[in-house]
């Protein structure tokens, strides 16, 4: 493999998906929160709540698009630039994605269109029950997405067939319950109500320190502080970690996110601050929190993290068995009724991947010696000072959420919300951090599965289509100069929607009687009458 | 676990499922990606256009995941299928996405500001998102047939071979130039009934009348050329020898070879296989009786059997085939040597066959809501339109 190629497909790869989930994680949210302003339309019959889900519903339509757009590059990026992939692990991969589509894509878009063409076609029941297929179809859609990429992470439920040279579902429904892809559902769908929550909470706070429709930004604000404590609670609590305890590569990411290069009694301390230092393998500057990390992690008092050193002697033994796993499979090639080698096969088949890690040195594993097993073993071990890093950042934006939205609760509970500037502003500058989390959540999940495409099954170098340098680059070129304009027109209209506010577009009653008496104050339905 | 439909017929209903969502999104992503390739020549005036625009805005995300799906069921039940195809046509891939991704921004963007120069640039972004992805699919179909120049080593790599300026020109010839008009006509046709369909009687109809009666005279044309080009072109590829049915999934299994009109052989080993073919013709020639005598739903019905019966027919004359390579005997794709395990077909079947008419039930719901011809004056009272 041409490493060039590797890079570059991964680096579109990476650029794509986090492109994509800029616009993913406001239509997660935002659908559910449509729903909750729908529901209380429908519930109290007020113009008012009317005018609100339309205003949202518009800006929802403005990123939805472009996260439909984007998504289609992503189903087709596997094929087009991970084409060994594709081939090694479509048995099982594809079924998720086959499933979103069928399952949830569909669900969301065909709805859509009626959401925003339906309002004088349907009974207010009819058009909220229409909203609510949107919101659940975005979030099966997540769900099953989270599967598939769960099982990279933790591919359960699947076996190697020398064959078909391919790894082969064995129990579908390990494939489904994967413990690590349920983890990291509901973060992933939290942290999506988080920055729902976050735009909505700023949007309004701009409209309330102008004074502009101010019971719509009053209204909007008291839905996204209940809605918002409630994700940033579950997104932090129910966070991914639970799943780290359960593979040598979990683990690994565990111990890189902690820079914790040795194992540590049980158990063991979280480290808030230190400096990751390779060349000495040793985290310099530590400060430490004892117990906490082997709570969180192993949800016990008396089993160990392990550390980084640790698991790279267990890969260096897990090397060793994959170079005869790799030896089994060429001679099944030659003879598949070679029984002698079939025995051999079974004997070390869950180590083949770790056979396949020395292909970026040797074109036959078996010609390696220890001193290449040794380098392969340390390339198990990711970015430890970037991992350690953007875990920090994601987990303290996440406290900082928790933070602000119960901040919000109390003061939109005390009516209070709307008077307190330094709050408002507050809001206003915490809009992209959300954003700045859930992107960082993503390099830590995918960086920190590095060297691996599927853990312990497929090196991600051997992934790779071989395309020639130039192809890749043309297609990097072109999504950026794509993406890139269509970023600032999708930002131009975003801005001009909510310049435009509630009532100056299309969607408004003009002058609701709320809107128009001075003396409204908040609440979800307005004040007692 | 003894499963309780044998191997070949699964991979023989995944095909036929394969089939089905190619033909089902040619057919409902097909008229909308027509619509937006009659656009410029259809519609004149910005209330024409909007009004052109409206007849698909409420239901074109639904039809383009028929694409997705598409794509999603065949990473599923024939990963090599998908493995060597999407990355086999990368810079044609890279294309039609493009083209894909300006089609919903120019939907949602492009009204939403009153500038002339601003709606005449989308409403050329919106045909680029409607023509091209139509006539790349057809060169792509071309290709097929034609076979593609990769190889599979014993690992099951693929290697491309003769990458002409990144394997983007090299997709071009006399051929493939003649399937992707093809499917630009098919699609102009689909579009031209849609809009006959949903669009308010008057001068704007008439005018997709017109261009679709150009547009199923091109299908019936250029369809028929195709069929002569199969049986004097020099194209075929055939099996050598016996195949287990029910093997392994590799494809160095089975040897394919190239013989001169070999695509025409099913015709005389299985007769009914004419049927799709003819379906073609009858189709395109129903949707031009229909336009003529402005019985829109028949033309539309009509336009849409003529999808069925063309792709139909690429899809028969090829069996079990699915895509040959021209440089290796032993890489091409078979549907006895491309599939996903026998266990993943039994339960992508299982999941289809529950989804699959839920899908098909709340979509015909939703075309019962939007019932209706779109009226331009509408355009100025309701709110709710692009």
């Amino acid at each position: 493999m041409d490493m060039m190629t590797v890079d570059l497909s991964r680096l579109q790869f990476a650029l794509t998906a986090l492109y994509h989930f800029l616009f993913v994680p406001l239509t997660l949210g935002l659908s559910f929160m449509l729903v909750i302003m729908e529901s209380v339309y429908v519930l109290t019959r007020r113009e008012i709540w009317r005018t609100i889900t339309r205003f949202w519903g518009t800006l929802f339509g403005i990123n939805f698009v472009l996260g439909v757009a984007t998504g289609l590059t992503m189903e087709f990026q596997f094929g087009t630039n991970w084409s060994y992939y594709s081939h090694f692990v479509g048995d099982i991969f594809g079924a998720p994605l086959a499933i979103e589509g069928l399952m949830a894509f569909f669900l969301e878009a065909t709805f859509v269109g009626l959401m925003f063409f339906g309002w004088d076609r349907l009974s207010r029941v009819g058009h909220l029950i229409v909203t609510f297929m949107v919101a659940l179809g975005t979030n099966l859609s997540a769900l099953w997405i989270l599967i598939a990429n769960g099982w990279m992470q933790n591919p359960v439920g699947a076996d190697f067939n020398p064959a078909t040279m391919r790894m082969e579902v064995s129990d579908f429904t390990a494939v489904l319950f994967n413990p690590v892809a349920q983890a990291k559902f509901v973060h992933t769908v939290s942290a999506g109500y988080v920055i729902a929550a976050v735009f909505v909470l700023g949007v309004s706070a701009i409209y309330l320190l102008k004074g502009k429709w101010v019971s719509v930004a009053k209204r909007s604000m008291a839905v996204a502080a209940a809605f918002g404590l409630a994700s940033s609670l579950s997104v932090v609590v129910l966070g991914d970690e639970s799943g780290y305890a359960l593979t040598d590569n979990q683990k690994m990411k565990l111990a890189a996110l902690e820079a914790m290069w040795h194992t540590e009694p049980a158990p063991a301390g979280l480290t808030l601050f230190g400096i990751p230092n390779l060349k000495t393998h040793h985290t310099d500057m530590e400060v430490k929190v004892p117990y906490v990390l082997g709570l969180i992690s192993t949800r016990s008092l008396d089993r160990p993290v392990i550390g980084i050193l640790d698991l790279v002697e267990t890969a260096e033994h897990r090397i060793q068995s994959g170079v005869a796993a790799y030896d089994a499979v060429e001679k099944l090639k030659a003879n598949p009724q070679d029984l002698a080698a079939r025995a051999q096969f079974e004997a070390h088949k869950r180590d083949i991947g770790y056979g396949y890690l020395l292909k970026k040195y040797v074109a036959d594993p078996r010609t390696a010696d220890a001193a290449l097993i040794q380098k392969a073993a340390l390339d198990t071990i990711p970015n430890v000072p970037v991992m350690f890093w953007v875990f920090r950042l994601m987990a303290a934006i996440g406290f900082a959420m928790i933070a602000l939205f119960a901040l919000a609760f109390v003061l939109v509970s005390l009516r209070k919300a709307e008077h307190t500037r330094w709050f408002l502003r507050l809001c206003v500058l915490a809009i992209p951090l959300p954003w700045l989390a859930a992107e960082a959540g993503w390099v830590l999940a995918e960086l920190g599965r590095q060297p691996w495409a599927v853990e312990g099954v497929l090196p991600t170098f051997m992934g790779a289509s071989s395309l020639t340098v130039g192809q890749i680059w043309v297609t990097i070129v072109g999504f950026t100069l794509l993406y890139g304009t269509l970023a600032v027109i999708e930002v131009g209209l975003l801005v001009k929607t909510i310049k435009t506010g509630p009532y100056a577009s299309k969607f408004g009653r003009m002058h609701d009687a709320e809107e128009a008496s001075p003396l409204q104050s908040g609440g979800l339905a307005g004040p007692a009458e | 676990m003894e499963l309780p439909i044998d191997y070949m017929t699964l991979r023989v209903i995944w095909w036929l499922l394969m089939g089905v969502l190619l033909i089902g999104f040619a057919i409902m992503d097909g008229y909308a990606l027509g619509t937006l390739a009659t656009l410029p020549f259809v519609a004149k005036t910005d209330e024409e256009r909007r009004a052109v625009i409206n007849t698909v805005s409420a239901t074109w995300e639904g039809n383009q995941v028929w694409l997705i799906l598409g794509g999603g069921a065949i990473f599923a039940a024939w990963p090599f299928v998908y493995a060597v195809s999407f990355s086999g046509f990368y810079l044609a891939m890279f294309l039609v996405l493009s083209a894909l991704i300006l089609r919903p921004v120019g939907f949602k963007y492009r009204s939403k500001r009153p500038g002339k120069a601003w709606r005449n640039n989308w409403d050329w972004a919106l045909f680029v998102g409607g023509f091209v992805p139509a006539l790349v699919f057809g060169v792509a179909v071309g290709n097929v047939l034609q076979g593609a120049p990769f190889s599979l080593d014993s690992d099951l790599r693929i290697t491309y071979h003769d990458q002409f300026l990144g394997g983007l020109l090299g997709l071009f010839s006399p051929f493939t130039v003649l399937c992707g008009l093809t499917s630009v006509a098919m699609l102009l046709l689909q579009g031209a009934t849609w809009v006959s369909l949903k669009i308010e009687k008057g001068a704007l109809r008439d005018r997709a009348i017109t261009y679709g009666v150009y547009a199923a005279l091109a299908v019936i044309v250029l369809f028929a050329l195709g069929g002569v080009y199969l049986a004097y072109g020099g194209l075929g590829f055939k099996v050598v020898g016996d195949i287990a049915a029910d093997g392994p999934s590799n494809p160095r299994n089975a040897e394919v070879v190239k013989e001169a009109g070999a695509w025409l052989l099913n015709y005389g080993k299985y007769p009914w296989m004419i049927a799709a073919p003819v379906l073609g013709f009858v189709g395109a020639l129903l949707a031009l009786l229909g336009l003529k005598i402005k019985a829109d739903p028949w033309a539309f019905i009509g336009s849409s059997i003529g999808v069925l019966g063309i792709i139909g027919s690429v899809g028969v004359s090829m069996f079990p085939i699915i895509l040959p390579s021209t440089v290796d005997a032993r890489s091409s794709l078979l549907v006895w040597t491309a599939s996903s395990s026998h266990t993943t077909l039994f339960i992508m079947l299982g999941v289809t066959l529950v989804f699959l008419p839920i899908v098909l039930l709340y979509t015909a719901w939703v075309y019962k809501v939007l019932f209706g011809r779109i009226e331009v004056k509408a355009l100025k009272t309701n709110p709710d339109l692009y």
